[in-house]
């Protein structure tokens, strides 16, 4: 399967994941689980940083158009979009390994502590960022601080059930094609 | 001005991520009543469409959250029922009044509250339901069960806590008296014990007009059921030899196989009845 395909198949089946289901599950008002961002951040190292964004906003703004409340998604994917570069870079384990790899996995960053620490962090600015522009019109400091931290572990949560679910068999590529 | 390419493409990510939060902001912010309107067109149909399938899906996996609701909303109508207001002719003198939105509550009769089904016997000869629900515990012996449908189901005979035993019209003990719709004669109802959904109808004279798909209704006498709540249809009629009543056989408005929710009447001159007639009984004795 192709990339392309591939990529597009995932991204279709995380969106109706999460409208279908994930936002229909009410745990708490203190939590909302959220996976559907984890296409963004299973896409290829190759891709430009440009391309991801664009990718990214308009799979946010996909996911918002099902809320009628257009605009708030698509800028936290956005904004994990732009910064999950910086973030690949500092995780790598050894120079040219993003070359040798697809896209991100446990295999891919060295090991289960930093592809965690990883998804963690763009995790958690999503969530703050999502929550933020919410709890900017609608709520307090203290609500929005404790939602994204729970709402934070319950995505890790579902990221690392997604990952031991569906196992994605990474290749190592050489880089002397 | 090659300063500012250099710059451009030096910051070119940059700027396209502030661009996009920009534009996702302006979204955000200029999101309206007028762009739902206009947004939700394009955007709807697809969303709907999506949504709409998924649904018929969903569907399923409510109905029982639907049927419940639906019976709330059956025990909210019941109780606007007009037959359940005792109210004074309006022909008979014409009263202008400051009316209060509840001004007819003190006319009502009737309560209905809903009860679930949890147990089921259609085979014995004395039949029983037993029934449980949030409103059970307030129940009384001698209050009438009604199925969904508004067809007479049984008679409440024994209340404990939150579960409260129901002889079922299919229990050889049950009397009831029945009316027929269109001549108005009342009758005793009964079962044989036989076939479930058979019901008999005694002392109905033979004078009285009646024909097979006739129904049967409840006479209101007793206060345990308002007037006029269905108890079945006339499927045979056969004429009494020793007497000159007809034996009228039924079929039961309710089915008794598959009931899973009813409700319980709650009668305001139950109790003024029942005392009523034991005072008559013990005066003549």
């Amino acid at each position: 399967m192709s990339i392309l395909v591939k990529n597009i198949l995932r991204a279709v089946l995380f969106l109706f994941v999460q409208i279908f289901i994930l936002d229909k599950i009410h745990l708490h008002q203190m939590v909302t689980p959220y996976l559907y961002f984890l296409f963004i951040l299973w896409l290829p190292f190759k891709m430009q940083r440009t391309w991801l964004m664009i990718i990214a906003f308009i799979y946010g703004f996909i996911l918002d158009s099902f809320w009628h409340n257009p605009g708030f998604h698509a800028a936290a994917c956005v904004l994990i979009a732009y910064v999950r570069p910086f973030l690949v870079n500092i995780f790598i384990p050894q120079e040219g390994a993003d070359a040798n790899f697809e896209e991100p996995s446990i295999k891919s960053m060295g090991g289960l502590l930093p592809y965690i620490i990883f998804m963690g962090i763009l995790s958690f600015l999503h969530n703050a960022w999502l929550f933020l522009l919410e709890a900017w019109q609608f709520g307090n400091i203290w609500y929005f601080l404790v939602k994204t931290v729970l709402s934070t572990v319950i995505s890790l949560l579902l990221i690392i059930i997604t990952e031991l679910i569906f196992v994605r068999k990474q290749k190592f590529r050489t880089n002397t094609v | 001005m090659s300063n500012i390419f250099l710059f451009i493409r030096r910051y070119a990510n940059l700027l396209i991520f502030l661009f996009l939060q920009v534009l996702s902001f302006y979204f955000i912010v200029s999101y309206s009543k007028y762009h739902e309107a206009a947004f939700g067109n394009t955007a709807n149909k697809f969303t709907g469409l999506i949504n709409k399938q998924v649904n018929r899906v969903e569907y399923y996996f409510q109905l029982k959250k639907t049927n419940d609701s639906l019976l709330k909303a059956n025990e909210v109508l019941y109780n606007k029922l007009r037959s359940n207001y005792n109210i004074n002719d309006s022909l008979d003198k014409m009263v202008i009044d400051t009316m209060r939105i509840d001004s007819v509550l003190r006319y009502k009769k009737f309560n209905y509250l809903n009860a679930k089904v949890i147990a089921n016997s259609i085979a014995a000869q004395s039949n029983f339901i037993v029934i449980t629900g949030t409103n059970v515990h307030t129940f009384k012996k001698g209050m009438g069960i009604i199925g969904i449908n508004n067809d007479v189901v049984g008679v409440i005979t024994e209340v404990n806590g939150d579960y409260a035993a129901v002889m079922s019209l299919l229990h050889k003990d049950s009397k009831l008296s029945g009316k027929l719709l269109k001549s108005g004669e009342t009758g005793t109802l009964s079962w044989d014990g036989k076939k479930p959904n058979i019901l008999t109808l005694n002392n109905i004279p033979k004078s009285a007009k009646i024909s097979i798909g006739d129904t049967i209704i409840t006479s209101g006498f007793s206060a345990i059921f308002p007037k006029g709540i269905m108890i079945g249809r006339i499927t045979d009629i056969k004429p009494e030899t020793t007497n000159n009543n007809y034996r009228i056989t039924l079929k039961s408005a309710a089915n008794f196989y598959n009931l899973e929710y009813v409700y319980a009447i709650e009668s305001a001159d139950a109790d003024a009845v029942k005392t009523i007639l034991d005072k008559a009984k013990a005066s003549v004795n």
